[in-house]
């Protein structure tokens, strides 16, 4: 049964943080990864232990792979990822002027399939999408965070900012509860981080697999006992507007390893 | 504390609890207590230590700590609750179980006894119109509490 505790998974991580009731001041801006064991550190710092890696050689592969009606790879339009595709993960959502809202990194890549090689969409959480989207994000680990400033992404984000803020669920509580007034603190065995989405898609020890980032708000919303939105649900891009304002300046880490 | 001057305002107040379920009646608070058990019986203290530790369920440690097993796995977002029946009344743990919110609006505490299904709470379908824990839960969760001296 999906409940609270299945945010609260064991871990023997205690570090204490300071209650700010009003968002994280830049200095105290801290990632996931600051708030796990030094053991799970290593697990993500080594390339040859990092699991998530897999995922990444498999998206290598995948944009090399002609596909759709179209018979053309990733690599026929956009050549050498780790040159065309650098810091393009920094800036993501976008916005489309075709849908008129944001597009986060995945949604880019399926319509990409769809309307460049004219294939099928990939199915959300599929090992083939979460496999080139963390090959794409991977092309900007190191980088800083730096959203996109096109004005015509600010609804959408004040829209993201208001859901952060709204209390949900049988439990009602808002993401801002956990992630900006109790950050640091355990909630059960778990550190609450401050929901920085610098690492996704990452390979989560409890999943056993890597996820994407809406993966990540479907759990915290399903542990709030709240009804989650839908995978490519236009909410959860306004969220990671959101998450990636507030993260700026962090740098990106996929695939980054979490518990 | 602030908050015990905003408790002596309260005074005696009667509070139905919205979109009453059948699961939750209605109760009356007096200053900063319910003083009548939610449903009739005393409470059984066994089962409310069970209930407290019961992860899934209750939810209690994933906030609390206490003298409560697996003190590993608890919360660190709320006070520890060792002791608490020395510091308050049966009725003033039973209200704030029943429903934190009116003793600190802002409280991250979940009200147990409100059924929480309000436009846009999206509250998922397994736990529509229902409170979190039953009367007789509450009850038990009360009894053991008070019972909690030092
Ligand atoms: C009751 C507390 C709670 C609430 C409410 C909550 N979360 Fe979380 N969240 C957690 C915990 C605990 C973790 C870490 C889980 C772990 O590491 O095992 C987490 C992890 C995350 C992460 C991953 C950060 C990383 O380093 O990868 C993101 C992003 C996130 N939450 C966003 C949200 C959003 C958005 C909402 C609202 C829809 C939300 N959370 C609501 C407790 C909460
Ligand atoms: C999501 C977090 C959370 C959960 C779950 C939770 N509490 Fe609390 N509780 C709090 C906080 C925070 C306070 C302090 C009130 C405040 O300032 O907001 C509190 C206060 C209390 C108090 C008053 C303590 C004192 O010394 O004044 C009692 C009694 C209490 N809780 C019992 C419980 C019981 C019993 C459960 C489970 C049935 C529970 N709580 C579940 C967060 C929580």
């Amino acid at each position: 049964m999906h409940a609270l505790w299945r945010l609260a998974a064991v871990s023997a991580a205690t570090i204490c943080g300071i209650v700010s009731a009003a968002g994280i001041e830049d200095g105290e801006k801290r990632s996931g990864f600051d708030f796990m064991t030094p053991e799970t550190q290593a697990l993500q710092a080594d390339d040859m232990s990092n699991p998530g890696m897999l995922w990444v050689l498999q998206g290598e592969q995948l944009w090399q792979q002609a596909e759709g009606r179209a018979d053309v790879a990733c690599a026929g339009c956009h050549d050498n990822a780790s040159r065309t595709m650098r810091g393009v993960a920094a800036r993501y959502p976008a916005f489309e002027a075709a849908r008129g809202r944001p597009i986060d990194l995945a949604g880019r890549i399926n319509s990409c399939r769809a309307e460049r090689q004219q294939a099928e969409a990939l199915a959300p959480e599929s090992d083939a999408l979460l496999a080139l989207t963390a090959y794409v994000a991977h092309q900007s680990r190191g980088m800083p965070i730096t959203p996109a400033t096109d004005p015509r992404l600010a609804p959408f984000r004040d829209n993201g900012r208001r859901l952060f803020q709204s209390r949900i669920g049988q439990l009602d509580l808002s993401c801002a509860s956990c992630h900006d007034d109790n950050w640091g603190k355990r909630l059960g065995g778990s550190v609450i981080p401050q929901a920085h989405p610098t690492g996704y898609p990452l390979y989560r020890l409890e999943w056993q697999t890597v996820g994407s980032l809406q993966r990540r708000l479907r759990n915290c919303m399903v542990g709030v006992r709240a009804e989650p939105f839908a995978f490519g649900a236009p909410e959860l891009v306004d969220l990671e507007l959101h998450l990636t304002e507030r993260a700026r300046g962090l740098l990106v880490e996929t695939p980054a390893v979490r518990p | 504390m602030m908050r015990v001057a905003f408790l002596a305002l309260m005074g005696l107040q009667l509070a139905a609890s919205p979109g009453a379920g059948e699961e939750t009646g209605s109760y009356v608070v007096t200053g900063d207590a319910i003083m009548q058990p939610l449903v009739g019986g005393k409470g059984d203290p066994a089962r409310g230590g069970a209930l407290i530790s019961d992860r899934q369920r209750s939810l209690c440690t994933l906030c609390h700590s206490g003298p409560f097993p697996d003190a590993h796995l608890h919360g660190t977002l709320a006070p520890d609750l060792t002791g608490v029946g020395a510091r308050l009344s049966g009725g003033q743990i039973r209200l704030r179980v029943v429903d934190m919110k009116r003793l600190a609006p802002n409280t991250i505490m979940p009200s147990y006894y409100r059924v929480a299904d309000e436009q846009g709470r999206r509250v998922a379908t397994a736990w529509r119109s229902k409170p979190i824990l039953s009367g007789a839960d509450i009850e038990d969760i009360v009894a053991y509490l008070a019972s909690l001296k030092g």
